[in-house]
């Protein structure tokens, strides 16, 4: 059958397709416009923001625009000896330009984040450069000071030169691009974001199973106990959910310490020597504690609305058709709870991957992670392109973690609700 | 159909069931139910039918008292070893499973080999013509055919006794007759034993070879089907069981097969059923087509009745008459060329022999 002589028309003799479009015209716009301010919402809050951190994490004009006659010179620079007279000359008039706007400050910050050591001899050439005379301005500069004779530092200007840079996400997996132009690690003693990385991945990996096996057996409560158990139990999970993330952080800090509550206990019972208290703060421990408790109730809710919709009978069958309980558990109510398995795992795992005040309170140096390094370069460093590039790989990751459970799972088998 | 062999293959032995200690949903129970029955628990919602059953799957413990399968006591075996098959009534079909994979499931854990569970799969499905469904999942059923994939499945492994609780509730009404014709066939075919819950007295008549008649946590009467509808024990099975005409009174006469019953509007001769002497109150019972308009003769009640309300129901005509002080007289009168005289407001003799007109127990 071709489409076209199968066309129907309505009774008015237009093509029904075209009718009916007409007809829902009204419906779509109405529809849109209710969504409006969702959509708009979101574009401002989300996709702008999202969109600025990209930019911002390979971003590079900034030293780009300060330079730019230094940039123009070095193009027929090839970077293997020291650049000719040229350069230097045009690095002068571009240098003494920021002087007089006083905001040569940004560019010794940005080249020393390229090679440490940029800081004092660009200084040293501000004081000095008051007393330059006209010409022979390479001479002038590299007696300023020995390193401005080093064909290293030029290079590193050299490249910093293109608009869009990639170096930050080098740098956040511990790898820098060397003077010759290929990728390498950074030495062994200042190889700190590899580590965290792994570490992040590790405490999302055991704080999501912790969570699974402490929250299955409330989620099963949860559905089968009578509604006036329940609802109390379910108080019972919602409860830490009322409360400030910060108090609850706080709480774990004043049982877990060494002189604390738990540590107490322990002593009391007779499990360890009073002298000999285990740390269980400031490290993992501390950080798998406190997390997995904050992050419970995401892995109850979602397992316990798949529950609730799993009939009783379907296990009492399994029994009277012959299956003990664990074979009528393991084969018929646990593969049903999967899509509730599945929506809490991804859930927590997200969470936890880009958990922060948490590590931060009772992480300490061993049990901090990659979200804390985010947050000290967004405070401290105030590198926020690092920042950026370091969040748009954490959201890469989650991404992936997303794309890898649907080609396992299935999303569309996830149940939240 | 294959004779019993066991009159007693499941014996409830004074059962008595509480959930909460203060009410008993199941009161003294004994019943016997004989090897190959087709047995029907039947009657309103909580009047404790399902909670036997529930009891007789191992789901639930007797409070007081023991069941008896095949002379075994079985209050201590849990479920899974009774080999009873059950019936849910919303099929309890594994969703995650295919119609082969729900089939298999009782064969595998019973350890059984591959080619000779398929045999026993083919052969369940065949029975209830599913052949060719095997792997469908669940959900793409239909109601009723998910119905007899859950009956097959109760089947498949050969259990000694099927428990269906009320398997047909959730099927549209033309479904449910056949798949009443249907169970009952298969029930004819392999002579299972079969104890089914309903609270349709349709569904009951239909199928069963003895009723349970449940209420208040007692079985009234258990009798075949047309016992039943016949000779009624009491009122509450009068009443349940089919329409039912009553009139509330005294007895002023009792001899040994007759009694004079005095109602509001005159005196009516009974069948007396649960009345011994002169003076009881009484509730007689009379079935709306045992009573004739026009009797041709030979009837000892005859009474004239006005006509309230016609209702035109295709094959039959039922008429609501006021009748002795009733007002709510029930009369099925066949559309035949007959009975055409029936018209709003006209008064017309009506008749009953009194061996139809049972006095039971007052209300």
């Amino acid at each position: 059958m071709s489409s076209e002589t199968q066309k129907i028309l309505t009774t008015d003799g237009i093509p029904l397709e075209e009718s009916l479009k007409k007809a829902e015209k009204k419906n779509k716009i109405k529809a849109f416009l209710l969504v409006c301010p969702l959509l708009l919402f979101l574009i401002i809050t989300y996709v702008f923001p999202i969109g600025d951190m990209l930019f911002r994490s390979v971003d590079d004009r900034m030293v780009t625009n300060m330079l730019p006659k230094t940039y123009q010179a070095m193009e027929k620079w090839d970077g293997k000896e020291l650049p000719e007279e040229e350069v230097f000359a045009a690095f002068y008039q571009d240098y003494k330009l920021l002087v007089e706007e006083k905001t040569f400050g940004k560019l010794a910050t940005q080249l020393n984040y390229e090679k440490n050591g940029f800081k004092s001899i660009l200084k040293k050439l501000q004081r000095k450069m008051k007393k330059f005379e006209k010409g022979n301005y390479k001479e002038q500069i590299m007696n300023v000071h020995k390193r401005w004779a080093n064909v290293e530092y030029w290079r590193a200007i050299k490249r910093r030169a293109p608009a869009i840079s990639y170096s930050k996400y080098l740098k956040g997996m511990d790898l820098i691009e060397d003077e010759s132009g290929s990728i390498t690690q950074v030495p062994e003693d200042r190889r700190v974001h590899r580590v965290l990385w792994l570490r992040t991945l590790e405490v999302a990996f055991f704080v999501t199973l912790f969570c699974f096996l402490m929250a299955y057996p409330i989620a099963h409560l949860l559905a089968t106990l009578p509604m006036k158990y329940s609802n109390l139990l379910m108080i019972c999970v919602l409860l830490p959910f009322w409360t400030s993330l910060l108090v609850r952080t706080a709480s774990w800090m004043i049982l877990l310490q060494q002189q604390g509550v738990v540590n107490d206990f322990f002593v009391w019972i007779g499990l360890v020597a009073d002298d000999n208290r285990p740390e269980m703060m400031y490290n993992k421990t501390g950080t798998y504690v406190a997390m997995t408790q904050i992050l419970l109730p995401f892995m109850v809710l979602p397992l316990y609305s798949v529950m609730k919709t799993i009939s009783p009978s379907l296990m009492r069958a399994g029994k009277s058709l012959g299956g003990t309980p664990f074979v009528a558990f393991w084969k018929v109510y646990f593969p049903l709870t999967i899509p509730g398995i599945g929506a809490g795992c991804l859930l927590v795992f997200i969470l936890a991957i880009g958990y922060y005040i948490t590590p931060a309170l009772v992480g300490g140096a061993s049990g901090t992670l990659i979200s804390n390094q985010i947050a000290f370069h967004m405070k401290s460093t105030l590198d926020w392109s690092f920042a950026s590039a370091m969040g748009l790989m954490l959201l890469a990751g989650v991404l992936a973690i997303y794309w890898v459970y649907n080609k396992l799972v299935g999303v569309d088998n996830i149940k939240l609700g | 159909m294959l004779m019993p062999k066991n009159k007693e293959f499941v014996k409830f032995e004074k059962v008595d069931k509480s959930y909460d200690g203060k009410i008993l949903v199941v009161k003294d129970l004994n019943l016997d139910i004989s090897e190959g029955e087709f047995i029907t628990m039947l009657g309103p919602s909580g009047s404790g039918k399902t909670t036997c059953l529930m009891m007789l799957a191992g789901f639930e413990t007797p409070t007081n008292g023991e069941i008896y399968l095949d002379k075994n006591p079985i209050s201590n075996i849990p479920p899974h070893k009774r080999g009873i098959g059950m019936v849910f009534q919303n099929y309890a079909l594994f969703p995650h499973m295919t119609v082969y994979e729900n089939l298999a499931f009782p064969l595998r854990v019973r350890k059984m080999k591959k080619d000779e569970a398929d045999k026993k799969i083919d052969k369940a499905l065949s029975m209830v013509s599913l052949s060719g469904f095997e792997n469908r999942m669940p959900g793409q059923l239909s109601g009723g055919q998910q119905q007899r994939v859950a009956v097959a499945r109760a089947l498949v492994f050969d259990p000694s006794v099927v428990l269906m609780d009320e398997p047909l509730g959730a099927l549209d009404k033309n479904l449910r007759e056949s798949m009443q014709y249907e169970i009952k066939h298969i029930h004819e075919s392999i002579g299972v034993t079969v104890v089914y819950v309903t609270h349709d007295q349709g569904e009951a008549l239909t199928m069963s070879n003895r009723i349970a008649v449940f209420n208040d946590g007692k079985v009234q009467q258990l009798s075949s089907p047309d016992q039943l509808y016949e000779r009624p024990v009491n009122s509450f099975v009068a009443e349940f069981i089919g329409e039912n005409n009553t009139f509330a009174g005294e007895i002023s006469d009792i001899s040994s097969d007759k009694c004079k019953v005095k109602v509001n509007g005159g005196e009516i001769i009974a069948n007396p059923i649960s009345v011994k002497s002169k003076g009881e109150k009484t509730t007689v019972s009379i079935r709306p087509e045992r009573a004739l308009i026009n009797p041709k003769g030979g009837m000892d009640n005859n009474h004239k009745g006005k006509i309230e309300e016609v209702i035109y129901h295709g094959d039959h005509t039922r008429v609501r008459l006021s009748l002795l002080g009733n007002s709510d007289f029930i009369l099925k009168v066949p559309n035949s060329s007959e009975n055409l005289d029936i018209k709003l407001g006209n008064t017309i003799n009506i008749g009953w022999n009194s061996q139809d007109a049972r006095a039971l127990d007052p209300k």
